[in-house]
Order: structure tokens, then C-alpha cells, then sequence
């Protein structure tokens, strides 16, 4: 026969005011199986919780039920507090007669009488309690972050600095991402590679980092603290041990007309390359589409004339299988192309250019060397015209939302222009003005103040060329929107930061969740912005929603102070509530019949297959078996369940049928 | 090819030639167009200005007759009829309680199921029978000039793209012709205000005419009795308004691909023309300087 | 519709009732001013559409007034640009139908608008009586509205030779089926 023992909080005023707490204690002493009841003004106190504890000691009790708020609240309170009196603590729960009863009934008899009706439920539940106990799981100290930008750069350093070892991966060439091709940023107008490539070298030489670029994430299983992860190391075809960066093959290579991706097309680049001078690793890289010898067997140049021999055509991709604790996504973000404007031409006219183009143009390390030159015929462009929230903030266009950085970026190109062509014109057309951070608007002041740039509010219906002009045709609202019409020799479109390619496929892999424009969701958009909802995974940077540099900055130490955390334990501890497969003496084994339906329920992929060998090594039986290390509790497997070979810990069907048939 | 066939008013009267050669080339074509019976003006420009409902029931008896008799497609060559077809069938699909209301007011009943197509799409099934019966590929530089109700509004045509348009230029191609590459492809020529506001015709449709002169043009190629109106007709105003005489012709696409297969320029209502079709076009000839050129 | 709520107040705005009629919301307008931008008489009107949407965002029965009351909405060629380019998918030249016949409806229609209602209502008129356009008669409609005696006289006679303009109307058959539509719809004689 059960011990139960209900302790009824008053919670100051806030259940008393509306239930009668003293009357529930009393009508609780009538429920079979409760042996004590009582009610008490703060059972979360110091006061109250002896008052349980000595409760426990005395009246020899098996099972607690504290009447009183959310178990959200308190529940690891009371827990903790059972737990101290020796007894198990799952053998305590909680009635809510705070959110469930008295914030949201008047004062009454009904409400006493459902306060009580609470409680006598969970009396029939906590009878069959079980006592449970945490799940330890061994924590694997090494971090994977996929993206090798400033956001990934910048969670590795951290990570690492921390103490524990990192793997970088990074898909293209090199490590530095978007913010490598930038020439100068805002508001500081710093020199982005100067502040950039430091940063890079510290990563590749730091000792805990291992850098492993020109590969990608193939495949991720596991759970937190203990993700197997399978990257495939791309072949970059040459012994990177031989190598030595000295260059001299890229110099010799005779097939150099590739449109260049660092340089956003604007350049052109061989086809054994680095993607620019200052990459790390300096190692270069053939491409196998555009290679002569992979098209037609001849030329290998590089190969003979490489002083160390590294040159292995053969090469193939390397799948390396990892063990990771932990893993944060950097992947970054792309800039929507020109094609995407049907009112501007469908990107086939060459001075209409994006926003990164434009950087390519401005960077001293560009196809120009960072004079302005418009790319149709390399003549310094003496009026341009900047238009911003091109694809942005339209619904027409599918992407509703703003894109943030433009605004900032829009008055920092016409800076740059300005400084560049002294003479030259520059027109923004803008919609607003979002410069919210430290010194931002500041910046876009300085534009428009001392550099002359004329800002013109309205958005532009259409651009065509004529004579060697492009013409833009735009409208002034502040005007009363007055048709304004401009011969600009360039235009440079603020195109709409969007999720990388394949970062679909990407979260897929990794079972992490994302929006409809591909951008990774965060476990909760206010408080929890690093995390995802998949355990152990975290979040950086523009992959998770368009950014700037500081804030991702920010955000990367953000997501490596989270994994530093996960790493400071040896072990994780998680709440028992979780799943099991029903087993039962051979020959039956199990209620499971193997249907599975299960696993492709399962949300969270916690449930594996487990095979029940006879003697002879052959197989009688296919099990479902949860992973207690995945499972979150949630229940679905249990519904799904056609035999009803599935229970879950803590709220098993018996208990819930047990509630509802008291009610 | 059977297909129901919608003339609409402006191919009876001021755009003859339109109907003249729609009909010649499909009938060469072996397309058999089947004239709906009893058809009604669809409104136009008019109606839609002067009452919502009016501008529903209009169309919306031409497709009832059309359903009467058994006709499942409407070819309407004019896009101004063909537009407010689409826009009438559309807007009484996405209210189903306009039908039975709509039905009331034109005394007929009404299922909203036959297909609206305009002379490119149907020209664009036949391509084949085109390109074999090609004889005298017409081997000018020609401006294609697609106006606003061919291709917009996209939701309710949704037709080509709005932008830059393709198909008559791949059309142009197949007989024989060089389509420039223009800016003005869909820009407005001035629609109904001919009469009303001819100095806005003069002022948009000469935009056209000077954007495709200046391009090398030796013809402008239309798909609308509206477009044709303005460029043809009111060529006094446009070169009062520019200053100069242009003579570049404005043909309906039909009349090109006639030529090009060899049909009679008459029966093809070349001769109905303001603006003479006649090749190589002189160029800015002044006004004053009758004599010399 | 119950009082004394949101909705109540905005159903009795100008902007309610095109929201009713029509179905577009002009509160998704941002003024971006893409439509004056690309709209081909802009440059001739005296409200662009942006402003005249911005003026009727308000609900102020002074703004929708000077609206209604504008030259503006009748130079709308309905070309449909507006609609096509406008990111956030407002439908105006719905709206400017609306705004058209409720500034008749209102006799707030602006004094240049006279000819361009006179043409519609002569080509309505028309084709009410015989089913089909009769180009001579809507011609001759027009210029005893519109008391445009001598416009385009000299064109008739051109079109005449040309095979271009019948002297004669086309008759269709229902041509009571067609009074009949104008009468439920128009209710009154053009």
C-alpha cells in the first residue's frame, strides 16, 4: 500500500487567494494512499522544505506530491530536496494549482474542489512511480565547426584557447570566407584582410586546431557528446607534405581564362590555383572541370615542373571519420546574383554589378587592383548609382525579410567610390536608413555630409542601356514620388543576403531544423540564439540570419563558450523520462514485432536496431531499441506503437490511464 | 486544328488587316477558326473604367457562348480582348459567388472552363508547319514590340515574362528575321487615350518609334490592334511631336510570317496601312525637303 | 461588424472600401515609390500612385477627398507596370478602377476627366445598342460630349479608303440580351 504524502502550497497569496489550501489539505487526507497532508504558506522555502524532509523521515513515506506551482518552476527544487532525504527523487511530482487552477478561476468552491481534483489525479500516478535514475553519458572533448569564415575562425580560436581541440572544416580552398574578399569595412573602414588574415594564420598554427579545408561534412551520426562524423577530404591533387606554396605552377599553368570565383567573375584564374595570395593553407588546388590534362590527357606542366614532386594526379577524395563532441555551424551565407532582377536586364548587362563585385573592384587586391574601372570596358565610371534593398524587403521576390548589412555596406561603397573617383557622382537609392550598431549611423552621416553622396528615397522600376549609359529610372518619395532619372556609367545592386547553397541538404544531415529561406533556426529567437534544437549543435554567424561582423563575431565566442561548457564535464547527465522497448523472457523477447513505424517517428533519431542472436550466431529477432542518450521523452513511439511494446519512464500508459479513469 | 475564334470589334473595323492576315496564315496552316457565335464586344478599355461589374459580364458572355457551342479553346488575336478574358475568367474563378450572379446578369450559363489563348501561343503550336512552308524569309531587322496586356499582369496571363520577352522574337527567327535587341519591348504606347489624350500617344509611341530606328530597325512588329493603332495612325502626331518623319512600318506578326510564306500582300491587308510597308525604309527624311532626299 | 472595434473605423475609409471591393490591403504599401518610378504618365500627374496610396493610408476624409478629386487617376493607362514590378504585390490599378467610379459616383471626378469619361461612355453606348463597336458612331458620340467638333476629321475619310471604317454598325442577334446586361449592371443608359 502506497505512502504518499501531499504537501499544498499556499504561494503566498497567489493559490490562497482563489483555492482554499486548508480544505484541500483535509479533503486530501480521505484519498486512499496519502498518509499526510498538509498545507504550508512557502513550500519552496527553507521552512518548507524541512517540513517535507522531516515528513519523509517520519511518516516512512514512498511518493511526494507538492501542490503548488508549475513544475517548470520547481519541480528540481522538490526533487532535489526528496532527493536529500534519501528518497528517490522521481518519486516526487508536482500538482499545478497555480497555472492550472488558481490563476485562471475566481474564487470558489469549483476551484477548491478541482484544486483537490488535481491532486487526487496525480495520486493515482505517483502510486506507480517508479524510482529512475540520471543517464550518464561520456562527453567526447573534441569540436567540429563546419565554415571555416570569421564566424568559424573565430569559434575555433575560442574553442581552442579553451583548452580543447578543434577540427575546422572548410568546403573551398581556404579558410576566410566572404569577409577575405571584402576591401575595406564599415564602420572603421578597416582593411579587411589585414585584420583577416591574423587571425587565419593563428588558426592554422594553433596547436588544438586542426584545419581541414577543400573538404565537406558527408556524414553525421550520434548525439551529443558523441557525434561520429564522416568528412570527405576533397582531392586537391598534390601531396600536401611535398608542397611548399612556392607558386611556380600556377605561374607556368597555361589554361588561365577561368572566371574566377573569388573575384566574383570579375577576374580570371588557372586552372591549378589558390583562390587568392594570402590563403591559408597556401597550398593550391586543381580544378578537375577545367583542367586541360583531365579534359583531353595532355599538358601536365605543373607536374614537371614542380621542384618537390607534389603534383599526384591520381589523387582521390579521403573519407575521414572523426569522433566530436560537439559541433557549431559557420557556414556563412550568399549574396542573390544580378540574373535575379527581370527589371534590370536578367544580369545581362555587365555594369550591373552586386554588392560583393563591387568589393572585388574596391580591394587592392581585385582584378583592377582596386582602381575603378567599370567591368564592360575599363573606363573609370564617373557617375554610379547604389541602389539598396535590391531583392530584399520584397514579397514579390520571395524574400520578405531585410537583409541588414546592406544599408551599411551601401554607404561604405559610396564612401570608397567617392575617395577613389573625386570627381564622380554617387546616388543611393534607399528605402530606410538601418544603422543601429556602435558608430553606425555616424557613418552613413559621414556619407552623405562630407562625401557627397546623394541619397534619393524611393526604390528604381527599371534600368536599360542606351549609348554606353545605363539608364535608371527611379522615383523620389520624399518628392511625392516624382519620377528621377539617371545616366549612370555602373550600378551596384545591394542584393539580398540568402542561405548558402545546400544548407538544406546541410541541416539535413546534421537533423538540425531551418527556415523556409534556408537559414538554420535557433532554439529560441530570443534567449537561446546560439543553440539549435538539436542538442550538442550550435550556431554562428550568417547562417543562422543575415549579420554583420561584429555581431558575428560576438556570436561565434557566443556558441564556443557553449561548447567549453558542454566540454567542462566529463559526463552528461540527463533526465531519465525517456523510452524503452518492453522486454519480455525468450522466446518472445519483446511485444516488439520490428515494424519500425517507430523510427521513422522518431524526431529526435534515438531509435536503433537491436538483434536478439541465438547461439549460433543467427538472428531470431529485429528489436527496436531507444538510445536513452537521444530519446527526449516526447512520446511518439509510445502512440505509434501498434503492440504497445513501448513505455516511457516516468509517464507510463498505466499511470495515464490510471489519471484519467480517476477523474 | 480546330479552334474557337474571337475577333473582337477593332479586327472588323480599324484593325482589318489584323483579321485579314490571322486568318490567311492559319487557314495556310491548316488551324480551322470557328467564329463564336453571336459574339459581343468584350469592353475593352471602357468598361472596366466605368463599371467593375460590366466589365465581368461582358466577357463573361462571349466564354458563355463560346461553352454553348462546344468550343473548349478561344483564340483572340486582339491582347486587350484576350487580356480582359483572362482577368474576367480569373476574377470570377477566385469568387465562386460571382458565378451564379454573373450568370443571372447575362442570361446564359456560365462554367468558366474555356481556354483563353492569344495568336502567339497558337502560332507557337505550329512552329513546325511554319518553318516548312517558308519561302521568302523576311530578312529584315525588325523591332518586336509586345505592349502591356500580352504579358502583364503575369498572374493573370502568365505568359512568357514580363520582362524582356522572348516569344516573338524566337518567332521573328523562325522566318527568317533579325529581332533587335531593344529596351522598350513592353513599355506602355498609350493605350485608349488615342483619341482622348493624343499627346501622350504621340509622346510614348514615339519614344518606340525613335528607340527603334535609332536601333537599326527596318520594321516594328506588333500583336495588338491598340499598339498598332498608335504606331500607325497617329504617325502625323508622333513625328509632330519629334520633329521628324519616320516611316518605319508597324505590321501585326501575322502579316510578316504571311510574307514570309508567301502569301499575297494584299490578302494580308498590307495596303491598309497609314504608314506604308515599304523596304529598305528611308530614314529621317525632313519634313520640309519634300523633293530631295 | 461590431462597434467600437478596429475594423469598424477602417471599413468606413475610403481605404475600407476599396479593401472590400477590391480586396487589396493598402496598408502593404511601403511607399517604396517603384510605381511612380516605372508608371509611363507619372511625370504628368499630379498625385503619383505612391502618393495618392500614401494619402489614403491615412482615413482622413480631407486626403481621400483630394484623391478622388485628382487628375492623376485618370491618366492611369492601366498598363499594368505598377502591379508587375511593386514588391509587396499591391494591385493598383484595381484600386485606381475603384477610385475612378467612386469619383463619379461622388461627382468629385476632376474637370480633365471629362473627355475621357465621354469616350467611355460613347464606346459603352455603342456597343449597349448593337453588341459590337460601331467605330463612326462612337466618334460621332463623342464629339457631341465632348463638343470636340474638328479632332481627327480629317482621319475619317483617310480610314474610309483604306476598307478600315464600316459605314455601317455590326448588329448582333441578342441585341436585347445586351441591353439587359447594362441594365443590371450600369442601371442606366450610357
Amino acid at each position: 500500500m502506497s505512502r504518499i504524502g501531499v504537501f499544498t502550497c499556499h504561494c503566498g497569496e497567489n493559490i490562497n487567494a482563489t483555492v482554499d489550501c486548508a480544505k484541500v489539505a483535509e479533503m486530501c487526507m480521505s484519498v486512499p494512499g496519502v498518509v499526510h497532508s498538509v498545507d504550508y504558506k512557502y513550500m519552496c522555502s527553507d521552512p518548507g522544505q524541512r517540513m517535507i524532509q522531516e515528513a519523509v523521515a517520519e511518516h516512512k513515506l514512498d511518493g511526494v506530491i507538492v501542490a503548488a506551482c508549475s513544475p517548470r518552476m520547481h519541480e528540481p527544487t522538490f526533487r532535489r530536496t526528496v532527493a536529500e532525504a534519501g528518497l528517490n527523487p522521481y518519486l516526487c511530482e508536482m500538482a499545478n494549482l497555480r497555472e492550472h487552477c488558481s490563476w485562471v478561476h475566481e474564487k470558489g468552491q469549483a476551484t477548491t474542489q478541482k484544486a483537490a481534483d488535481l491532486i487526487r489525479v496525480l495520486v493515482e500516478k505517483v502510486k506507480r512511480n517508479q524510482p529512475l535514475h540520471p543517464i550518464k553519458v561520456p562527453v567526447t572533448k573534441t569540436a567540429l565547426v563546419i565554415g571555416g569564415g570569421i564566424a568559424g575562425i573565430q569559434v575555433a580560436l575560442d574553442i581552442a584557447n579553451g583548452g580543447h581541440k578543434v577540427v575546422l572544416v572548410e568546403k573551398s580552398p581556404s579558410i576566410g570566407g566572404h569577409m577575405s574578399q571584402l576591401s575595406e569595412t564599415f564602420p572603421t573602414l578597416d582593411c579587411s584582410q589585414c585584420i583577416l588574415t591574423p587571425r587565419m594564420v593563428e588558426a592554422a598554427q594553433h596547436p588544438n586546431i586542426t584545419l581541414m579545408t577543400y573538404s565537406e561534412v558527408a556524414k553525421v551520426d550520434g548525439f551529443i557528446g558523441n557525434f561520429t562524423v564522416t568528412v570527405r577530404k576533397k582531392a586537391r591533387k598534390l601531396d600536401e607534405k611535398l608542397c611548399t606554396g612556392c607558386g611556380l605552377c600556377i605561374q607556368k599553368c597555361p589554361f588561365k581564362k577561368i572566371p574566377d570565383e573569388f573575384n566574383e567573375g570579375l577576374g580570371t584564374r588557372t586552372a591549378i590555383y589558390v583562390p587568392f595570395p594570402q590563403a591559408v593553407p597556401n597550398k593550391p588546388v586543381i580544378d578537375t572541370l577545367n583542367c586541360t590534362f583531365y579534359k583531353t590527357g595532355k599538358c601536365k606542366v605543373c607536374e614537371k615542373l614542380c621542384p618537390t614532386g607534389a603534383i599526384r594526379f591520381e589523387q582521390e577524395d579521403e573519407l575521414v571519420t572523426l569522433d566530436i563532441g560537439a559541433i557549431v555551424l559557420a557556414t556563412g551565407f550568399k549574396l542573390m546574383k544580378t540574373d535575379a532582377f527581370p527589371e534590370y536586364g536578367y544580369g545581362k548587362h555587365k555594369d550591373i554589378i552586386d554588392g560583393m563585385q563591387f568589393e572585388r573592384l574596391a580591394s587592392a587586391s581585385g582584378p583592377t587592383a582596386g582602381v575603378m574601372k567599370r567591368p564592360s570596358d575599363g573606363k573609370e565610371p564617373e557617375t554610379v548609382v547604389f541602389i539598396a534593398c535590391s531583392g530584399s524587403r520584397d514579397r514579390s521576390k520571395g524574400v520578405p525579410y531585410c537583409s541588414k548589412i546592406c544599408c551599411m555596406y551601401t554607404a561604405k561603397h559610396a564612401m570608397l567610390y567617392k575617395h577613389k573617383v573625386h570627381h564622380g557622382k554617387a546616388y543611393v537609392f534607399y528605402m530606410d536608413i538601418r544603422a543601429a550598431g556602435k558608430d553606425y549611423d555616424e557613418f552613413v552621416r559621414r556619407a552623405i555630409e562630407e562625401d557627397e553622396v546623394k541619397y534619393i528615397r524611393g526604390r528604381v522600376s527599371r534600368i536599360y542601356e542606351e549609348d554606353g549609359k545605363l539608364i535608371v529610372k527611379g522615383a523620389d518619395t520624399l518628392m511625392g514620388g516624382e519620377p528621377v532619372e539617371i545616366k549612370a556609367d555602373m550600378v551596384v545592386l545591394a542584393t539580398a543576403v540568402q542561405s548558402n547553397d545546400r544548407s538544406e541538404e546541410l541541416a539535413q544531415t546534421l537533423h538540425v531544423s531551418y527556415d523556409s529561406y534556408g537559414f538554420f533556426a535557433e532554439a529560441h529567437p530570443k534567449l537561446r540564439p546560439v543553440e539549435t534544437n538539436t542538442g550538442g549543435i550550435f550556431l554562428a554567424g550568417a547562417c543562422q540570419a543575415p549579420r554583420d561582423i561584429p555581431e558575428t563575431v560576438a556570436q561565434a565566442s557566443g556558441a564556443a563558450a557553449k561548447v567549453v561548457g558542454l566540454f567542462s564535464q566529463d559526463e552528461l547527465t540527463r533526465e531519465p523520462i525517456v523510452a524503452v522497448v518492453n522486454r519480455q523472457p525468450a522466446p518472445v523477447f519483446s511485444y516488439c514485432v520490428g515494424c519500425f513505424l517507430c523510427q521513422s517517428a522518431c524526431p529526435y533519431q534515438a531509435i536503433e536496431q537491436e538483434q536478439i542472436l541465438a547461439r549460433n550466431g543467427e538472428v531470431i529477432k529485429t528489436l527496436a531499441r531507444i538510445n536513452p542518450g537521444l530519446c527526449q521523452g516526447c512520446g511518439t513511439c509510445v502512440a505509434t506503437c501498434r503492440t504497445k511494446a513501448i513505455d516511457l519512464q516516468g509517464f507510463s500508459n498505466e499511470q495515464i490511464y490510471a489519471e484519467l479513469m480517476t477523474l | 486544328m480546330r479552334i474557337g475564334y474571337y475577333p473582337g470589334c477593332s479586327l472588323l473595323g480599324s484593325s482589318r488587316e489584323f483579321d485579314e492576315s490571322t486568318r490567311a496564315v492559319l487557314t495556310a496552316l491548316d488551324v480551322e477558326l470557328v467564329e463564336v457565335p453571336d459574339w459581343n464586344c468584350c469592353g475593352a478599355s471602357s468598361a472596366h473604367v466605368i463599371d467593375h461589374t460590366l466589365s465581368l459580364a461582358l466577357p463573361a458572355r462571349i466564354m458563355a457562348l463560346a461553352e454553348q457551342a462546344g468550343l473548349t479553346e478561344i483564340l483572340a488575336p486582339c491582347a486587350a480582348c484576350s487580356n480582359r478574358l483572362l482577368s474576367a475568367q480569373q476574377e470570377i474563378e477566385q469568387h465562386p459567388e460571382l458565378k451564379a450572379e454573373i450568370a443571372r446578369i447575362i442570361e446564359l450559363p456560365y462554367q468558366g472552363t474555356v481556354k483563353i489563348v492569344n495568336i502567339l501561343e497558337v502560332l507557337d503550336r505550329v512552329t513546325e508547319r511554319i518553318a516548312v512552308k517558308v519561302t521568302k524569309p523576311f530578312a529584315k531587322k525588325v523591332a518586336n514590340y509586345y505592349g502591356c496586356l500580352l504579358v502583364r499582369p503575369p498572374r493573370v496571363v502568365n505568359f512568357d515574362r514580363p520582362e524582356d520577352p522572348q516569344s516573338m522574337d524566337q518567332m521573328m527567327k523562325l522566318v527568317g528575321a533579325e529581332s533587335i535587341d531593344w529596351p522598350f519591348k513592353t513599355e506602355c504606347c498609350g493605350a485608349a487615350f488615342s483619341v482622348t489624350r493624343t499627346d501622350i500617344v504621340a509622346k510614348l509611341s514615339g519614344k518606340l518609334v525613335e528607340g527603334a530606328v535609332k536601333r537599326g530597325a527596318e520594321a516594328i512588329v506588333v500583336a495588338c490592334p491598340m499598339c498598332h493603332s498608335n504606331l500607325d495612325l497617329r504617325r502625323p502626331e508622333i513625328n509632330e511631336h519629334l520633329q521628324e518623319e519616320y516611316t518605319i512600318p508597324a505590321m501585326f506578326i501575322t502579316q510578316v510570317i504571311g510574307l514570309a510564306m508567301g502569301l499575297d500582300p494584299e490578302k494580308l491587308g498590307l495596303q491598309r496601312h497609314m504608314v506604308s510597308v515599304e523596304f529598305p525604309v528611308e530614314r529621317n527624311i525632313p519634313a520640309a525637303a519634300g523633293a530631295q532626299a | 461588424m461590431s462597434s467600437g472595434t478596429h475594423h469598424a473605423t477602417h471599413a468606413d475609409t475610403l481605404a475600407g472600401r476599396i479593401e472590400e471591393a477590391t480586396g487589396v490591403k493598402l496598408a502593404h504599401c511601403y511607399q517604396c515609390g517603384k510605381c511612380a518610378a516605372g508608371c509611363p504618365v507619372s511625370d504628368q500627374m499630379d498625385l503619383t500612385p505612391c502618393q495618392a496610396l500614401r494619402m489614403l493610408q491615412y482615413g482622413f476624409p480631407e486626403l481621400d477627398r483630394r484623391v478622388l478629386q485628382s487628375e492623376g487617376i485618370w491618366l492611369c493607362l492601366t498598363c499594368e507596370t505598377c502591379s508587375t514590378r511593386c514588391p509587396q504585390e499591391v494591385e493598383i490599378p484595381k484600386v485606381m478602377d475603384f477610385l475612378r467610379s467612386e469619383a463619379v459616383r461622388l461627382d468629385l471626378a476632376h474637370p480633365k476627366s471629362k473627355d475621357i469619361l465621354a469616350f467611355h461612355r460613347a464606346f459603352l453606348d455603342s456597343i449597349e445598342h448593337t453588341g459590337r463597336l460601331y467605330e463612326v458612331g462612337l466618334v460621332a458620340d463623342y464629339k457631341m460630349r465632348s463638343r470636340h467638333f474638328l479632332k481627327d476629321v480629317m482621319l475619317a475619310p483617310k480610314m474610309y479608303f483604306k476598307g478600315k471604317l464600316g459605314l455601317f454598325p455590326h448588329l448582333i442577334k441578342n441585341r436585347q440580351g445586351m441591353k439587359a446586361i447594362f441594365k443590371r449592371t450600369t442601371g442606366k443608359a450610357t
